[in-house]
């Protein structure tokens, strides 16, 4: 085996540092080209045990809209993310929600909660609440 | 006629952030108006993560962000008008609105703070060729139908453009199960950030194609494909090189524009290298009291940086209005003294500069016209540098921000300050 020797483009920040990772096997990886601390975690995470946070939607009935946006509240293992779309794909959820609320438990045992990433009143109820008192206040 | 202190056209990141940072100066008497049902502007569908890691140090989504604003704007208790679209602003600072509760309103204001945003460009901006079927959109407006509407765009997609949100919305396509052919790049590198190429483009294995553009689209009632051809140095297509590829959806992502209708019905001044106003450092626009600040000023890659730029141009109002003076428009002040691009920058904001307001410090914000290695920007006033910032790297993709020290430039008068950028050996 000839070891590792990667280029790795940091997505951490919007910098997107070009890491090097080289070494002969996992347990004795150098790291180069990093701007900070987080690119050498990021960079050998990425080697061991790579991982994104998830993000997309799901249907939600008498909502303002009819998709709800929602994300993993924690990294999940980069191979189950199509998994986990299964999953969500299934999901509908009644409005209204609140931003936070979990939707989903702990899915597929990653330990990530999928949860609502804004608060969405019932149809009718003009939008956001705050959409709701601004128009009259107006 | 209503009157008020402060108006803001806009309610995204910008008016928000600007209406926020007002109200902390002190004014009282604020209205925000926005045309669409809810606030939060175009966040609301850009639903993946990466904002706030500079203003909240969080890494947000869109809409987690915008919604902390809304909630400060809750908090703060600033009226807006929803639902609600301006026709026409006037130099003397009144403003024509029109919504289905009050019909066609006249209002005054103090100040007027533009927030419009920008707009993508189309197929009719960028001329490909070809038949005009169905299935042709840009990267928003796909954004919007699958995020908020709920409608799915095509199945085998071809995308032009390598803006940072047509990137996202390449992973986005492929996670709800659309196949993306390529995204081709005109030029010999990507528009957007490389993170987004990498965790959007290299994460789904989607070919990037750099140095291909889309010369015909085809298809009668819906597209069922594009030629691509090979560009050369000046991103021009090369002919013979075309290869037709079968798809249903062209996906555009090939730049966008501030807009600045209503800028120019109040006669304010346009600067042609970012397509929006042209802003001294309190985001004050060539009209007295009418000050612009975000994406309808230049378009920014952060929304981070369009908060930063907000509470400028919130807290420059507020001075306008409180009577401190600083910002006191053209005729109060002393001489400006402009900012230009020169070689190397495709612009630099603020293009105007009127005095330090007391601030320490006066930050630029630039682009660069082509792709840098080791190099430095240098701001040079007659013939001297008053400021060098050395740079590793830098591409048009990346704005980038010098910052002038008050004591650098405050004895300066007269010629103008010329920022560049220079190549440096070794």
């Amino acid at each position: 085996m000839s070891g590792i020797d990667r280029e790795i483009i940091c997505i951490v920040c919007p910098t997107g540092c070009r890491i090097q990772v080289s070494g002969p096997d996992t347990e004795h990886l150098e790291v180069s080209g990093n701007e900070c601390k987080r690119g050498e975690e990021y960079a050998l995470k990425e080697i061991t045990d790579p991982r994104r946070t998830l993000i997309t939607t799901v249907q939600i009935d008498h909502g303002t809209l009819r998709r709800l946006p929602v994300r993993t509240n924690r990294e999940i293992p980069k191979q189950s993310i199509f998994p986990c779309m299964e999953v969500i794909n299934r999901v509908r959820v009644e409005a209204p929600v609140e931003v936070g609320q979990v939707l989903v438990a702990d899915i597929l045992g990653t330990g990530a909660d999928v949860v609502a990433t804004r608060s969405m009143a019932r149809d009718g109820a003009g939008g956001l609440p705050t959409a709701d008192t601004r128009s009259r206040a107006g | 006629m209503d009157s008020y202190d402060i108006v803001v056209i806009g309610g995204g990141p910008a008016g928000m952030a600007a209406a926020v940072a007002a109200r902390e100066e002190g004014v009282e008497k604020i209205l925000l108006i926005e045309r669409d049902r809810e606030l939060g502007g175009i966040l609301q569908q850009c639903i993946h993560n990466g904002f706030g890691l500079h203003h909240f140090k969080e890494d947000l989504t869109g809409p987690e962000f915008s919604e902390r604003y809304i909630r400060r704007m809750e908090e703060l208790e600033i009226p807006c008008k929803l639902d609600t679209t301006v026709l026409e602003i006037t130099a003397g600072r009144e403003i024509l609105y029109i919504n289905a509760r009050e019909g066609v309103t006249k209002i005054s204001a103090g100040a007027i703070i533009l927030a419009m945003g920008c707009r993508e460009r189309s197929r009719g901006a960028v001329n490909i060729p070809g038949s005009r079927p169905a299935g042709v959109f840009t990267a928003g407006t796909a954004q919007r139908l699958i995020n908020m509407e709920g409608y799915m765009v095509g199945r085998r997609i071809m995308m032009l453009g390598t803006g940072d949100i047509g990137l996202i919305m390449a992973r986005r396509l492929t996670l709800e199960g659309a196949k993306v052919i390529a995204v081709l790049a005109r030029k010999p590198y990507p528009g957007g950030l490389m993170r987004n190429v990498a965790q959007c483009l290299y994460d789904y294995d989607i070919p990037l194609m750099l140095r291909h553009t889309i010369v015909a689209i085809q298809g009668k009632d819906r597209v069922t494909g594009v030629l691509v051809a090979d560009t050369d140095e000046n991103s021009r297509p090369i002919p013979g090189s075309e290869r037709l590829y079968e798809c249903d959806t062209v996906i555009l992502s090939v730049g966008l524009i501030p807009e600045n209708e209503l800028s120019l019905s109040a006669g304010v001044q346009l600067d042609p290298h970012t397509g929006g106003p042209v802003v001294d450092e309190f985001r004050q626009t060539s009209v007295a009291g009418i000050f612009a600040c975000g994406n309808v000023v230049h378009v920014h890659d952060l929304v981070d940086f369009v908060v930063e730029e907000s509470e400028i141009a919130g807290r420059g109002a507020a001075g306008f209005v409180l009577g401190r003076g600083e910002a006191e428009g053209a005729e109060t002040s002393g001489t400006p003294i402009d900012l230009l691009p020169g070689e190397g920058l495709k612009y630099v904001v603020p293009q105007r500069m009127r005095g330090f307001n007391g601030e320490e410090r006066l930050d630029l914000f630039l682009r660069v016209s082509r792709v840098y290695g080791r190099s430095a920007i240098e701001v040079r006033h007659d013939g001297d540098t008053v400021k060098r910032l050395k740079r590793l790297r830098m591409n048009p993709g990346e704005m980038e921000r010098v910052r002038l020290n008050r004591s650098a430039i405050e004895k300066l008068t007269g010629s103008n300050l010329i920022v560049e950028a220079v190549e440096v050996d070794g």
